[in-house]
């Protein structure tokens, strides 16, 4: 097997232009995932599907000066006409930081209001336990040479027992198709010595493609620096080899907390437990059989009785 | 940047990494913000107030480069006497005439100088040329002022700054200087007391910037900035399209050459253009005033023969004083063997201006019946240029129409889809427009180059050819030339097109035209019918052909220098091996200012370009953008002319004095110096002057598209169009491909959480948006990065609305047009229109249809 | 906006989570109504009817093993025909017995159908054979060398079931639990007696159905006993679960497990009840199979509702982290 290849994905350098999104599409032929408004950020794509092997979310951050704002309610007497006056007045909301006040206009260092915006290029995380590749029951989930997790379309039949099986949300089935697709880390590509599409495509270097062991290293460093630069919420995201899922062959460097993101903040191979659940359900075949027997004992007996 | 430029963008977070400071001034937090160390939030249209801070808190603390400032720029000249700031006149200078609402600019020059005219003032209205716009125009036989007036004729109007070509405005070589910078009448001093009013109090009461964020950003910038470091500047149309914008970026000139940042590495104003290869199609312009290389376009009746022209085409001094070869050179480019001295190069073959005929006021003259047939090439004015419904009644009173594009767009189909049709104010049958559609290729199925923004060309080669009937502009206009040609007749008035050199080599079975003999022929060749390799080859005297002087030397030696594809790790990091820069390969302009007066680099870690004594040259790392020759004690000889009446110490080679202007003693339409004027439309009084908007700012008063009243209660919101990274433009390009109309598939506007708890908006919900022109329908997206801002007591409520969308085109998602909201109102010195900063209303849910759309338009009219 | 969330029951008030726009963490089963439950209820049929079929015949209560047999038999085939129909791409099932694979229940239940099913089918027929009216089929089984053969490879594949049919009763409880959806994940230990007890109750009452009273008692008693097995399994679960059993409680899927334990329950008591009424053994045997299907397509819902949330998905897991136990994975699955 070749050395293990991964993606690191550097939220903090994202500018969210979505070019992943598109060069994956267009290099894997993935068709359109509809054209829904979402009225979620910049983000109407929503979440990884079969339709979507990247996905760029958008966060926005606000400040809880906003919120207590919203709590106000709207003000009494005024409409749209005249809302140029609408906060200079005694009492409206924020008015008492006016200009010239402590803070200038809104919060004490005049952000009120939005505090950042995350984006983040979402993947398939090839985990080295992948849960999708243990559950499959045609094989058609493969580990390829190069350690990652790919779907071969023409062994697929379509049983969707891998889309509930992945702790991520990843893999799901084309339903007008029948077979489940994901991210496959361009594995067609990776064969002809080519970096995948999406990270080949990152105008900013978010997306890294490499040897796995390399970027840890220098996802490492990059944490360190950023949280010396005062941000002390970054963090590495499946980088660790003894998480639940034995370490993601993606990972990344995340800004807040992963559920944030849309993220599980501690996802398990589902497979780990496995064993106790063979276990449970012997038990409780074994006490199935047990129960018809006593059926028979008892109600036998009875027939017996009866006779 | 990131919103739209994101591949460029890698750069600034390579900076960034590099420990660079990124600030972003942006009315919205975009995605540019989001990576930025700082986001400075501003009201739309207030960026003077801000940037005239900046050089208030240079000149107030004097924190200038004053070696820099002194030696490079005009800080030290004198200007006349009868020169009036706006601190004397309550925001307008000297010269205006509120008749014509033109400047006079003889009393901006320097002290005791020759007097120069403003762009507006070297001419006049063209009679029957185009609808004067205030109804205020100059009777029959009215004097004009100086020079200008020629016979009582009067004279086409050409867009201002652009009748000087690249050289600026003719002035004195050396006019009287302070060096001292004491003199009252000194540029510094004049700016000096020109920026006091601007005050962080100011910023923050116009543009809604707190004053901490205000003292951050001005004190980075100025720690930022001398001799060991540099600070760059970088902006796009957020900038341009203003009734003030050509102000706005002399407002960062100004600043960059207080602070020492202009011709250095790392420093300068980067103007991010809006689209692949704009720079190209200015430097061999698709605009009406200009011809190849900013050589002016002649006038009507102003420019009877060559000398004449030239005449009036600016400054006889600094390299702008070659233009005589570069003119002619351009004309044996053009015309060959038939261009000789006896017939003046066939300068009479040149079409003439006969007014204004910029885009807005040709849209006019569509409506008035005056202009019958367009070309629209690449271009969809129904739904990219500002109000669009202005723009379709235009095109519906053409007689021929020929639209060039990927794929069928509005303006191809607007007489039978646009939304005129639904209220019923247009039928089809009435439409007598004949519209041909011509497919194009696209940048990959065709060969040639691309310019960008640091004038870079680098050459694209095709990867597949266009597929049916598409084909290269190369190859329409060509073929197009061909067929005309073989129509012509022997009459004199055929003769210009007769003449044309027209035989460039034709390849494949599709007679493409070659790329690289159109590139060779831009480039030019010598007597000896080779190529030449520099501008400073070119010869007056008809024995050099040039297509475009600043691109001599883009296939210097026979090769084609912009398809170099070296890699930037086998070469310097100045990389000149990659593509090639005009001009002469420069990659930044004007590095003679890298070095100090003596040529000496200003540090060594900004040395870019020096003097080297012991070989009597300037070298570095760069092509010196100066006579390579000159030593830095040169000093001119009386009466000397083009680069000769250039000292050693002066850097901007292509200005007549070889000074950055601080202030302009010429060439600008409103002003010598920047002012905040609110923008035309406007919520707010001006609280800096008495003088509300840009006085000279180019209005149409017409029934087709009336403006809002400023400081409207019934227009209290101010609107900002932009664009979003997934979408191009008019969405032509964007939204037929379902990759990229699926990231952003319906028009929205972005509003504050504040507003739309005020308004009743729901995130996700329609919201009508309503200017005097239109409404339209968006879908709401409620969001923090869009803040309502505190100024002077007042909430203003900013709205954003991105302007992608069309009805039709093609389109796998379509929506409202968003430039159907916007007024047609102009820059008096560029004629871009005012698109970033206009007021509106806003009303929860969908917008009316049919008549009853232009019922609730004619209510808001009526007030 | 990534929002803050209060869990709604006053029971979980720690609930407090972030989630992206409130949007699902993983993707919810994709599986289908009534493909899916219906072949969840046949299989556990099919396997405890087998189980009962072998009883039967130990017993020696011939007609309650016809009835078993035939039910175990048609249950596996019409169980397979569901999950044939189930599959996005029907036309790929013998994919499944491509491979045979231990740590995928789908594949182990497959193997598991095809084995179990096939010998049902050859018990069943070994038991029609004789009574069936004449037609193609009964005349082969009738032809002299099969005929010879088929009581005693009928009654060895009986046998055989015993060790397949209570696996096929529970499996399917691996199959849920096997996934990322923290209502079932969560419930593996609960789930498989859950599955037994439901499959006890409807292969009772299938046999109750089915066989004249005089030779249903067994039948009745695993009905009751099913019904019994169900609801405590099903009760201890939700109490174990705690927040990640909140979908069996709540919204559809708890309408629809409230509904399944009131038809076991009831079907149960009836069961105990019934004595010789034709017509409450009837109810009894229609409300514990009502219940039995019920229970599926509540636990399919529930499982879905557990996918939607991403406060069951989030919730156990931050809590894992801030209390500084994270999951981990021993080296090789």
């Amino acid at each position: 097997m070749a050395e293990r290849m991964g993606f690191f994905t550097d939220t903090s350098v994202c500018i969210g232009c979505k070019a992943c999104e598109v060069a994956c599409k267009e290099w894997n032929d993935v068709p359109d995932d509809g054209f829904v408004f979402r009225a979620t950020s910049y983000d109407n794509t929503g979440a990884l599907g079969a339709d979507s092997w990247r996905h760029v979310a958008f966060i926005e951050q606000s400040r809880p000066i906003r919120r207590e704002r919203e709590q106000a309610g709207p003000e009494g007497g005024l409409d749209g006409l005249d809302v140029l006056g609408e906060l200079g007045g005694p009492g409206a909301p924020g008015g008492s930081d006016g200009p010239g006040g402590p803070g200038g206009p809104g919060g004490p260092d005049g952000q009120e209001g939005v505090e950042g915006w995350l984006m983040s290029s979402d993947v398939c995380k090839h985990c080295t336990h992948a849960a999708c590749l243990d559950v499959c029951p045609t094989g058609a989930l493969f580990r390829t040479e190069f350690g990652t997790v790919v779907v071969q379309a023409d062994v697929c039949n379509g049983c969707g027992y891998c889309v509930p099986a992945c702790p991520y949300g990843v893999i799901d089935r084309r339903e007008r198709d029948g077979r489940a697709f994901k991210c496959t880390m361009c594995y067609d590509r990776q064969l002809g010595g080519l970096e995948p599409a999406c990270a080949k495509a990152c105008p900013t270097d978010s997306i890294q493609f490499g040897p796995l062991d390399e970027l840890r290293a220098r996802a490492e460093e990059r944490v360190e620096r950023l949280r010396g630069e005062g941000r002390a919420r970054a963090r590495l995201y499946g980088a660790d080899p003894d998480d639940g899922v034995g370490g993601d062959g993606a990972f990344f460097l995340l800004l807040d907390d992963p559920e944030v993101y849309g993220l599980p903040p501690d996802p398990v191979v589902t497979t780990r437990d496995l064993p106790a659940m063979w276990r449970w359900a012997a038990g409780a075949a074994l006490s199935l059989a047990g129960a018809v027997a006593v059926s028979f004992a008892t109600a036998g007996r009875g027939r017996g009785w009866r006779r | 940047m990131a919103e739209c430029h994101p591949v460029g963008f890698q750069w600034v977070v390579e900076a960034k990494a590099r420990g660079a400071k990124v600030f972003h001034v942006d009315p919205r937090f975009t995605r540019t913000s989001a990576i930025a160390d700082r986001h400075l939030p501003i009201r739309a249209g207030s960026d003077i107030v801000l940037l005239g801070a900046l050089i208030n808190h240079v000149l107030a603390n004097e924190l200038d480069f004053r070696e820099y400032v002194t030696a490079y720029t005009n800080a030290s000249s004198i200007v006349s006497d009868d020169f009036r700031d706006t601190e004397d006149l309550d925001g307008l200078f000297s010269g205006f005439d509120p008749d014509t609402r033109k400047y006079d600019p003889s009393s901006w020059a320097y002290a005791g100088g020759r007097q120069e005219a403003a762009a507006g003032q070297r001419s006049e209205q063209f009679e029957g040329g185009g609808r004067r716009e205030d109804g205020a125009g100059r009777g029959q036989g009215e004097p004009e002022a100086g020079e200008q007036m020629e016979g009582g004729a009067r004279h086409a109007e050409a867009a201002g700054a652009d009748q000087y070509g690249s050289g600026g405005a003719e002035t004195e070589a050396r006019p009287l200087t302070d060096p001292t910078l004491r003199h009252p009448r000194c540029v510094y001093q004049i700016l000096k007391r020109h920026f006091a009013r601007y005050t962080p109090e100011m910023v923050e009461e116009v543009c809604g910037i707190p004053r901490e964020g205000f003292t951050e950003l001005a004190e980075a910038i100025t720690a930022n900035s001398g001799r060991e470091r540099t600070t760059a500047w970088a902006y796009a149309v957020g900038w341009t399209q203003h009734t003030v914008g050509a102000q706005y970026i002399r407002t960062a000139s100004i600043l960059q050459l207080l602070l020492g940042n202009m011709g250095r590495p790392g420093g300068g104003i980067l103007a991010l253009r809006g689209h692949a290869s704009i720079q190209g199609s200015t430097d061999i312009p698709t605009l009406f005033n200009i011809l190849p290389g900013y050589l002016p376009m002649p006038h009507a009746h102003r420019h009877e023969n060559l000398d004449d022209y030239l005449a009036h085409a600016g400054a006889d001094t600094g390299f702008w004083g070659r233009k005589r070869s570069y003119m002619v050179s351009l004309l044996k480019a053009w015309w060959g063997e038939a261009a000789t001295e006896d017939n003046d190069f066939c300068f009479g073959h040149l079409p003439r201006l006969t007014g204004d005929h910029g885009h807005y006021t040709t849209v006019m003259a569509q409506i008035d019946g005056t202009v019958k047939g367009y070309f629209v090439v690449g271009e969809n004015p129904a739904v990219g240029s500002s109000g669009g419904r202005t723009q379709r009644l235009g095109l519906a009173n053409l007689d021929w129409l020929v639209v060039r594009d990927l794929t069928l767009v509005e303006t191809a189909t607007f007489w039978k889809d646009g939304p005129e049709l639904r209220t019923g104010e247009t039928r089809t049958e009435d439409v007598a427009t004949e519209v041909f559609f011509m497919p194009a290729a696209s940048h990959v199925e065709k060969e040639g180059t691309f310019t960008n923004t640091q004038r870079l060309l680098q050459w694209r080669h095709k990867a597949l050819d266009p597929p049916g009937d598409c084909r290269s502009e190369l190859s329409f206009y060509y073929h197009l030339g061909k067929r005309i040609r073989a129509r012509l007749s022997d009459d004199e008035i055929d003769r210009p097109l007769r003449e044309l050199t027209w035989d460039y080599p034709e390849e494949g079975e599709r007679a493409e035209p070659s790329a690289e003999a159109v590139l060779r022929e831009i480039n030019g060749t010598g007597p000896d019918g080779r190529a030449l390799s520099a501008y400073t080859e070119l010869e007056p005297d008809g024995s050099t052909r040039c297509g475009c002087w600043i691109y001599c030397g883009v296939y210097a030696d026979e090769v084609n220098q912009a398809a170099r594809r070296k890699p930037g790790r086998e070469q310097s990091w100045v990389a000149p091996e990659w593509g090639w820069a005009w001009p002469a390969n420069r990659r930044t302009l004007y590095n003679r200012a890298s070095a100090d007066p003596q040529g000496r680099p200003w540090s060594e870690r900004k040395a870019y370009v020096w003097w080297d004594a012991d070989r009597g040259e300037w070298t570095g790392h760069d092509v010196p953008d100066f006579e390579k020759d000159k030593p830095p004690d040169y000093l001119p000889p009386e009466g000397a002319l083009a680069e000769a009446a250039l000292a050693g110490t002066d850097p901007f080679i292509m200005q007549a004095d070889g000074k950055g202007w601080l202030f302009a003693p010429a060439g600008l339409a409103d002003g010598p110096l920047p002012t905040h004027y609110e923008p035309h439309e406007s919520p707010l009084r001006n609280p800096l002057y008495g003088q509300q908007a840009n006085p000279a700012r180019r209005i149409y008063h017409r029934e087709e598209a009336p403006y809002n009243p400023p400081q409207s209660p019934r227009f209290p919101y101010v609107l900002t169009t932009y664009r979003l990274t997934e979408h191009h433009t008019a969405g032509a390009m964007s939204r037929p491909l379902a990759y990229l109309a699926e990231l952003q598939p319906e028009l929205f506007c972005e509003v504050s959480p504040l507003l739309a708890e005020r308004l009743g908006l729901v995130n996700g919900g329609w919201a009508t948006i309503v200017t005097s022109r239109t409404a339209i329908e968006a879908r709401v997206l409620v969001t923090d990065r869009v803040r309502p801002l505190r100024l002077a007591g007042r909430t203003v409520h900013q709205i954003g609305l991105p302007y992608h969308w069309g009805w039709g085109g093609g389109g796998l998602v379509t929506g409202d047009v968003a430039n159907d909201l916007l007024p047609l109102v102009l820059d008096p010195n560029v004629y871009i229109q005012e698109g970033k900063a206009v007021t509106c209303d806003l009303r929860p849910g969908r917008r009316p249809t049919g008549r009853a759309l232009l019922e609730l338009i004619q209510e808001y009219r009526d007030g | 906006m990534a929002a803050v969330r209060r869990g709604e029951e006053a029971m979980v008030p720690e609930a407090e989570f972030r989630s992206y726009y409130g949007q699902p963490i993983i993707k919810s089963p994709v599986w289908h109504e009534p493909h899916m439950p219906v072949y969840l209820y046949l299989g556990g049929l099919s396997g405890t009817a087998s189980t009962m079929a072998a009883a039967a015949r130990i017993a020696g209560n011939d007609r309650l093993a016809l009835t078993a047999r035939v039910t175990a038999a048609l249950g596996a085939a019409a169980g397979a025909g569901f999950l044939v129909a189930e599959l996005g791409r029907p036309e790929r099932f013998l994919n499944m017995l491509r491979v045979f694979k231990p740590t995928s229940p789908m594949s182990m239940g497959s193997w598991l159908l095809a084995v179990h099913s096939g010998l049902t089918a050859l018990a069943a027929a070994s038991a029609l054979g004789p009574v069936l009216p004449p037609s193609p089929v009964t005349a082969v089984l009738r032809a002299p060398a099969v005929a010879s053969v088929l009581p005693a490879a009928g009654d060895a594949a009986v046998m055989a079931t015993v060790l397949t049919g209570p696996l096929m009763s529970t499996y399917t409880a691996v199959l849920l639990a096997d996934t990322a959806v923290p209502a079932w994940h969560e419930a593996h230990r609960e789930l498989p007696f859950l599955f037994a007890g439901s499959a006890l109750a409807s292969a009772g009452a299938a046999g109750m159905l089915a066989t004249p009273h005089a030779q249903a008692a067994p039948a009745r008693a695993a009905a009751v006993l099913g019904a019994v097995v169900e609801t405590v399994a099903g009760a201890v679960m939700e109490r174990r679960l705690g927040l990640v059993g909140e979908p069996y409680r709540q919204g559809k899927a708890g309408r629809r497990m409230r509904l399944a334990r009131a038809l076991t329950v009831g079907g149960g008591l009836l069961a105990v009840v019934a004595g010789r009424s034709r017509v409450l053994t009837g109810l009894s045997g229609a409300a514990l199979t009502a219940g039995a299907l019920c229970t599926r397509f509540g636990l399919l819902e529930a499982g879905r509702a557990s996918a939607a949330d991403p406060k069951y998905t989030v919730v156990p897991q931050r809590r894992r982290l801030d209390a500084g136990r994270p999951a981990s994975v021993p080296a090789g699955p």
